[in-house]
């Protein structure tokens, strides 16, 4: 039973990582339809900011990831001005492609700034909680919490704000947006500024668990790309459960089944999902 | 000049060349192994171009196919001891086969959905490699591929002997692929590019059609990882990875997606600077990714695009002084 509540702890954990990754996805895909295969590229980029400031200044850890949402939403801007903003009338396959680009950069870019080696982010929540025979290091405690932050000032910010109405109102209808007047270069920008913002905070808060490495984007974001897919392209809501799902049955998987097949369980998952289901889970049929 | 210069003769001397090149660096085999390595690129990147290019379905899972025709050719020939060619024989057909069910149910996605199911499959692939050490030798690799058996007289022991042999298929492959494009087939796929729902009111059966240009690239994709696990000899999951893809991908937009040249001038070019930047190679991405970036955004069809567009802009100016009226060339590129 213990073991269980601590995979269960350690799924939550797991969860809510893929979950901040994936809205941040979601948005961009659900406003803008760029499905970014760069995204991986500023939850990379957010990692090593965090720790570097950390390094070098000795600043405090959430100073560091503060500094860290501020240079990757500026990063994202930059993506959407410099990449997806001219790429916006192009064929589809484009704008994957060139996202593509954009990785193989910034993987290149990070290994000649900061080397190969895989790198420790030491937190200041290292300690662990006992409760009721289940251990909890302070640091899954902050994700889990920090996740539950995030969502409820993102819904905050979209559904209280003009700037979040006008995103929810591109979302919705494009033409119907450009109509009442909304500047959707505004809105792009501000959507890759989020999408950005929130892969820092998850690659921040994930880093002292999981080690910083030029490869770290990799595996997260094919998960969270499963999670955007299984919670319905676009849906935030959608993220969030799916991004816990995948999570738990990760974590339950590699407890109950076997370690080594842990990361093909996500996939597998999703193959199955999209074989049965080829226009997505909970497809409106609007894209 | 122009008529000096025509299509023709310049495939001509380039096949010239390619058929000379083993004698001119006969004592150099390192030379020799990175124009075969390209050449077996080369003949992945052309599969890749008739699903993406002219199809328009950007697969992600090709490398994975690149690695199930050397795994098929590596594990037949190590494990059952297989006649060389027999394996090679099996190797495109098994791939063809995992292309044909894969196929058939990614293809039911669509744009997006599309490729990142690919991309999915492609690293399944790669892990179940990794994993499966009983089968596949797991991150050791597989060791010890033996060289092709020998045809009669002709044996395959030199670096220059599997130079031709290599050359030899990559030729067939080129010859194919111009056969496809230019054909019926050809002009169905490009209709299924540029729209599919007007393909299908012309009454195109957009599914076959998808489905028949997948399983080609995907046995282009199994030739190649065939013959590249038949000359590097020792094949790791690596071969499956998404960099694999990745750069296969790069090497076709930068030489011209939806082009007949654009793969061969692409991936050669590309393997020639890695030679030239091997002194950095983890760095050749910094140069590499933004070119990939800006050339997706001003020369979406590539360098031989660009070319093609460029000999249209001077033909252009010369009808004018000629007054004639201007023939639109975009459908003419499209086969170029």
């Amino acid at each position: 039973m213990d073991l269980f509540l601590q995979q269960l702890f350690n799924g939550l954990t797991l969860g809510s990582v893929y979950t901040l990754v994936a809205i941040g996805l979601t948005l961009v895909f659900g406003i803008l339809h760029i499905p970014n295969f760069a995204h991986g590229a500023l939850y990379l980029v957010g990692g090593y900011v965090t720790l570097m400031v950390m390094q070098a200044t000795g600043v405090h850890y959430f100073i560091a990831i503060a500094a860290s949402i501020i240079v990757v939403a500026l990063l994202g801007v930059l993506m959407e001005r410099l990449v997806f903003h001219p790429l916006r009338d192009a064929p589809p396959i484009h704008d994957k492609i060139a996202a593509i680009g954009l990785v193989l950069f910034f993987e290149a870019l990070v290994e000649l700034v900061w080397g190969t080696e895989y790198l420790r982010m030491i937190t200041p929540f290292g300690d662990t909680v006992a409760v009721g025979g289940v251990f909890l290091t302070e640091q899954r405690i902050l994700i889990i919490g920090v996740a539950i932050l995030c969502v409820v000032l993102l819904t905050f910010f979209l559904k209280k704000t003009m700037m979040g109405a006008s995103i929810l109102a591109m979302a919705q209808n494009r033409e119907g947006a450009f109509l009442v007047g909304i500047n959707s270069n505004a809105v792009a920008m501000m959507t890759f500024a989020i999408s950005g913002a929130l892969a820092a905070i998850a690659a921040s808060l994930a880093s002292p668990i999981n080690l910083v490495f030029p490869a770290m984007g990799h595996l997260v974001i094919l998960k969270a790309f499963v999670v955007v897919i299984i919670g319905g392209m676009g849906s935030i809501p959608g993220a969030i459960v799916a991004g816990l799902l995948l999570g738990l049955t990760e974590s339950m998987g590699a407890t109950y089944i076997s370690g080594d097949y842990k990361d093909m369980i996500a996939f597998l998952l999703l193959i199955i999902i999209m074989t049965v289901r080829p226009e997505g889970l909970f497809a409106k049929g609007s894209y | 000049m122009d008529k000096f210069l025509n299509q023709r003769t310049v495939i001509a001397i380039l096949v010239l060349f390619a058929l000379v090149f083993p004698l001119i660096y006969a004592d150099n085999a390192y030379i020799l192994h990175v124009m075969t390595v390209g050449f077996i690129f080369t003949i992945s990147v052309y599969g890749m171009n008739i699903i993406a290019g002219f199809t328009g379905q950007l697969s992600l899972a090709h490398a994975g196919f690149f690695a199930i025709g050397a795994y098929t050719l590596g594990l037949l020939t190590t494990r059952t001891g297989m006649n060389f060619w027999l394996a090679l024989v099996a190797a495109v057909l098994l791939t063809s086969l995992a292309g044909l069910v894969l196929g058939a149910i990614a293809l039911r996605t669509k744009e997006h959905f599309f490729a990142i199911y690919t991309l999915i499959v492609g690293y399944l692939i790669y892990l179940l490699i990794d994993v499966w050490d009983g089968l596949t030798g797991g991150v050791r690799g597989l060791i010890g591929i033996p060289i092709p058996d020998p045809i009669g007289p002709i044996a395959f022991d030199s670096p220059t002997a599997m130079y031709y042999l290599v050359l030899f298929f990559l030729l067939l492959s080129i010859v194919i692929a111009v056969r496809i494009v230019r054909s019926l087939t050809g002009r169905t796929y490009v209709a299924i590019r540029n729209s599919e729902e007007l393909a299908q009111t012309l009454g195109i059966n957009t599914g076959v059609n998808k489905l028949v240009s997948f399983v080609v690239s995907v046995a282009y994709a199994g030739l190649a990882g065939a013959l590249y696990a038949a000359l590097t000899r020792f094949i790791g999951p690596e071969v499956a990875s998404t960099t694999m893809v990745f750069n296969f991908l790069m090497y076709l937009i930068v030489g011209g997606i939806g082009t007949l040249s654009g793969p061969i001038v692409g991936t050669m070019l590309f393997i020639w600077f890695e030679q030239f930047l091997k002194g950095f190679q983890e760095y050749q991405m910094l140069i590499f990714g933004p070119v990939l970036v800006l050339v997706v955004i001003f020369y979406p069809r590539g360098i031989v695009g660009g070319f093609y567009q460029l000999k249209a802009k001077l033909q252009g100016r010369r009808d004018k002084r000629a007054p004639q009226q201007f023939q639109p060339m975009k459908a003419k590129e499209a086969e170029k």
